[in-house]
C-alpha cells in the first residue's frame, strides 16, 4: 500500500527530466551545499586526527608528577593562630615521587593502563669548548619511554641509544654546539654535578625549540647529575583507550594520592578549540540543510503548480492520492540524493586536491587524509531525509489537488 | 452485469456550489439520465449550462450534492475515495478539451499509463496492448514521441487510445475537438465512432459541433442546468 513502486519511480524520474533547467540548478544548489559540509568535515577531521596522533605519539597520555611544594602560613605553635599569612611560593625544588617503584607495580597491574615510564627530568648547562647551552634533561627508560615517545622515528643520525655516558640531542642543538655524532659533551646540571656524555643519536622534532633544549639521557645518569639517586620526576602512561585517559587519570590519581595529569587536560585548549568548531560546524550543517530544504521545496511548489493538468490527468485515470503524494515525496528524495551524491564527490575530490597542494617544505605531506566512507553515506543519506521532508508540503499540495480544478480550461 | 445493465444511470442528481457560506448555488437540478451498452451520446448546450459539471460528476472527479449515480449498475454514493479511484480507473475513459497527453511521457507510455497507474508494474503486455492501440488510431509511428512533439489532433487520438487502455464500459469525452480545426475534429470524431462500433465502448461526447452531434445515436441538450431534449425522443440518427 504505502510502497514505492515504479509507477512512482518512473513518473518522478520524467517530471524531474522533463523540468531539466530546475532540475539542474536545484541539483547544483544541493551539491554545493553538501559539497562544503563534506569539505568541512573532512578537513576538521583530517586536522584533528593528525593533531591528535602527534600528540600521542610525542606525549604520554597520562604524566603523574610530584606536588608542588608549598609554603604554608606561619602559625603560632599551641594557639595555631596566623602569624604570617601572605606567603611567598617556595623555589621548587627537584623533587622525587615518593614510592614511585610501589605505583609502577600497582599500576602495572590495571587493565586500562599499557606501559608506565618512569623519568627523570632536570635542567642543566651543555657546553663544548667556548659554546654552551641551557638544556633540559629527559632521563628515561629507553625501553618503555619509546613505546610511548616515539623518538626513533625522529632519529636522523646515530641510533637512539642512552647508556650511562651516552646522550641523544636534537639537530639545531647540536649545530649550535658544533658536535656531531660520537662527540664528546660536558654536561652540568643544577645540582652542581657534570658529567662527560658522547653523543650517539640526533633527532628532529620538527620543532627548532624542541631540538635545542631536549636531550635525552640514560635514566641513571640524569639521576646522578640531579644528586637524586634512584628518584625520579614523572611517570608517564600510556592507556588503552585515549580517550578515557582523563577519568584513568583521576582514579589514579585516587589510588596513588600522587597528582596525574591526562594529555586531555593539558590540552585542553585544543579540545576547547574541537568542540567550538564542532558547534560552528553543526550550525553551519543546520542552515545548509535549511537552505537545502527550501530549494527543493520551493522548485516543488513551482513544479506542482506547473504540473497541476498532469496530476489532474493523472488521477481522472484513476491515480490515488498517496500515489501523488509519493511522486512528489519521491522527487524531493531524488534531488537530495543527486545533489548530494554530486556534492559529496565534489566535496571528496576537493579535500584530496587541497591535501596534495598543502605539502610541507620538504614534499611531505602536511597531514595524513582521514575520509571515512561514513561520512559520504550520511551526508547523502541526511540530504536524502531533508528532500522527502521539504517535499512533503508541495507534496500534499499535489495530492489534495482537486482533479476538476486542474483540468479546467 | 448483465448486458441489458445501463452503463450509465443518474437519478434526480443535483449539484450546488457553496460560494460564500450563506449562497448556495445549484448549477444542475434534477439530472435523470442513463446511457445504455454501446451507446454513443451527444451532450449539448450553451456555455455555463453545466455540461461540464456533469461530466465530472459522472466521471467521479466530483460528487454530486443529491441524488443517485450508478456506473455499471454500481451505485456510487457511498462508496470512499479508495473505491472510487479504482471506479474510475476501470470503468471510465477520459478525454479532455485543453489539456490532452502528459508531456513528460511518449505517445506509447502515454497510453500505458492507466494500466501502469494500476497494475504498479510496466510490463511487455501493457506494452503490447498500448502499441495496439495506438495502431487502432494510426499513430504507430509516432509512438515514441513526446506528446509536445504531436499536432493537437494527433495528441488527442493518443488521449483516445489511453481512454480506451483499461477497456472502459464508458468514454467521457468534454469537447475533445474543441481546439481543433474542421478536418482534424473530423478525424478525432469518426475514430471515436469506430471506437464506439468496434470495441461497443459507450461515449458520451460534449460538444457544440451540431453536425458532429446529429451524427451520434441521440442527443441530449442541458440548458441551464436542465436535460430540456427528454431521453431518445428527438433528434437522433444513426451514422
Ligand atoms: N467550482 C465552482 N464554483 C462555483 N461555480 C462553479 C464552479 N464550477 C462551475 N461553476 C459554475 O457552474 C456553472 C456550470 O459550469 P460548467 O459545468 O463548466 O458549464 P459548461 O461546461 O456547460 O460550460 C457555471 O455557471 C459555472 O460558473
Ligand atoms: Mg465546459
Amino acid at each position: 500500500m504505502n510502497r514505492l513502486t515504479p509507477f512512482e519511480w518512473i513518473t518522478a524520474l520524467r517530471f524531474l527530466k522533463e523540468g531539466r533547467m530546475q532540475t539542474i540548478f536545484i541539483v547544483t544548489a544541493v551539491a554545493i551545499g553538501v559539497a562544503v559540509i563534506v569539505f568541512m568535515s573532512a578537513l576538521l577531521a583530517s586536522l584533528q586526527a593528525n593533531f591528535i596522533k602527534r600528540v600521542l605519539t610525542s606525549q604520554p597520555h597520562i604524566q603523574l608528577i610530584p606536588p608542588d611544594e608549598v609554603a604554608r602560613p606561619l602559625r603560632q605553635p599551641g594557639s595555631g593562630h596566623i602569624l604570617a599569612a601572605i606567603v611567598q611560593r617556595p623555589a621548587q625544588r627537584i623533587r622525587s615521587i615518593d614510592q614511585w617503584q610501589k605505583i609502577r607495580d600497582q599500576l602495572s597491574t590495571w587493565p586500562e593502563i599499557v606501559t608506565v615510564s618512569p623519568t627523570m627530568t632536570a635542567s642543566a648547562l651543555a657546553v663544548r669548548g667556548d659554546a654552551s647551552r641551557s638544556i633540559s634533561l629527559t632521563g628515561i627508560d629507553p625501553e618503555v619511554y619509546f613505546r610511548i615517545v616515539r623518538i626513533p622515528d625522529y632519529i636522523v643520525a646515530g641510533q637512539p641509544r642512552v647508556q650511562t655516558d651516552d646522550i641523544v640531542i636534537g639537530t639545531d642543538l647540536a649545530k649550535e654546539l658544533g658536535v656531531t655524532l660520537a662527540d664528546k659533551i660536558n654536561v652540568s646540571a643544577a645540582s652542581g654535578a657534570s658529567r662527560i656524555l658522547t653523543v650517539t643519536g640526533l633527532f628532529d622534532l620538527g620543532n627548532k625549540g624542541a631540538n635545542l633544549r631536549t636531550t635525552f639521557v640514560a635514566l641513571r645518569t640524569a639521576q646522578a647529575l640531579s644528586n637524586l639517586v634512584g628518584g625520579v620526576t614523572t611517570l608517564d602512561l600510556t592507556v588503552t583507550d585515549v580517550y578515557a585517559a582523563e577519568s584513568v587519570a583521576q582514579a589514579v590519581q585516587a589510588a596513588t594520592g600522587v597528582e596525574a595529569d591526562s594529555w586531555i587536560r593539558t590540552n585542553a585548549q585544543f579540545f576547547t578549540a574541537v568542540n567550538a568548531q564542532k558547534t560552528s560546524n553543526t550550525l553551519i550543517r543546520l542552515f545548509v540543510g535549511l537552505s537545502v530544504a527550501f530549494g527543493i521545496a520551493s522548485v516543488l511548489v513551482v513544479s506542482v503548480i506547473q504540473r497541476s493538468k498532469d496530476i489532474g490527468i493523472l488521477r481522472a485515470m484513476g491515480t490515488s492520492q498517496g500515489q501523488i503524494l509519493r511522486v512528489f515525496l519521491l522527487q524531493g528524495g531524488l534531488l537530495g540524493f543527486l545533489g548530494s551524491v554530486v556534492g559529496a564527490a565534489a566535496g571528496g575530490s576537493a579535500v584530496v586536491f587541497w591535501h596534495g597542494i598543502l605539502r610541507q617544505a620538504d614534499g611531505s605531506e602536511l597531514f595524513p587524509l582521514v575520509l571515512e566512507p561514513s561520512l559520504f553515506i550520511s551526508a547523502v543519506f541526511l540530504a536524502v531525509m531533508t528532500g522527502v521532508a521539504a517535499a512533503a508540503v508541495p507534496a500534499l499540495r499535489a495530492a489534495k489537488l482537486d482533479p476538476v480544478v486542474a483540468i479546467r480550461g | 452485469m448483465a448486458d441489458d445493465t445501463p452503463v450509465l444511470r443518474l437519478e434526480g442528481v443535483c449539484k450546488s456550489y457553496n460560494i460564500g457560506t450563506p449562497v448556495e448555488v445549484e448549477v444542475l437540478h434534477d439530472i435523470e439520465l442513463e446511457l445504455g451498452r454501446g451507446e454513443f451520446v451527444a451532450l449539448i448546450g450553451p456555455s455555463g449550462s453545466g455540461k461540464s459539471t456533469l461530466l465530472n460528476i459522472i466521471g467521479l472527479l466530483d460528487r454530486p450534492t443529491k441524488g443517485s449515480l450508478f456506473i455499471d449498475g454500481q451505485e456510487t454514493n457511498r462508496l470512499d475515495d479508495t473505491a472510487i479511484t479504482g471506479l474510475r480507473g476501470h470503468s471510465i475513459g477520459f478525454v479532455f478539451q485543453y489539456h490532452y497527453l502528459i508531456s513528460a511521457f511518449t505517445a506509447l507510455e502515454n497510453v500505458m499509463m492507466p494500466l501502469l497507474v494500476e497494475r504498479n508494474f510496466p510490463t511487455d503486455d501493457m506494452r503490447q496492448r498500448a502499441a495496439g492501440l495506438l495502431a487502432q488510431v494510426g499513430l504507430t509511428p509516432w509512438q515514441d514521441n513526446l506528446a509536445n512533439n504531436m499536432s493537437g489532433g494527433q495528441q488527442q487520438r493518443v488521449a483516445i487510445a489511453r481512454a480506451l487502455a483499461m477497456n472502459p464500459a464508458l468514454v467521457l469525452a468534454d469537447e475533445p475537438t474543441g481546439n481543433l480545426d474542421t478536418k482534424s475534429a473530423d478525424t478525432v470524431f469518426e475514430l471515436m465512432q469506430q471506437v464506439n462500433r468496434t470495441n461497443g465502448t459507450a461515449f458520451l461526447l460534449v460538444t457544440h459541433n451540431m453536425e458532429l452531434a446529429r451524427r451520434c445515436h441521440r442527443i441530449v441538450e442541458v440548458v441551464d442546468g436542465r436535460i430540456v431534449t427528454p431521453g431518445s425522443a428527438s433528434a437522433s440518427a444513426s451514422a
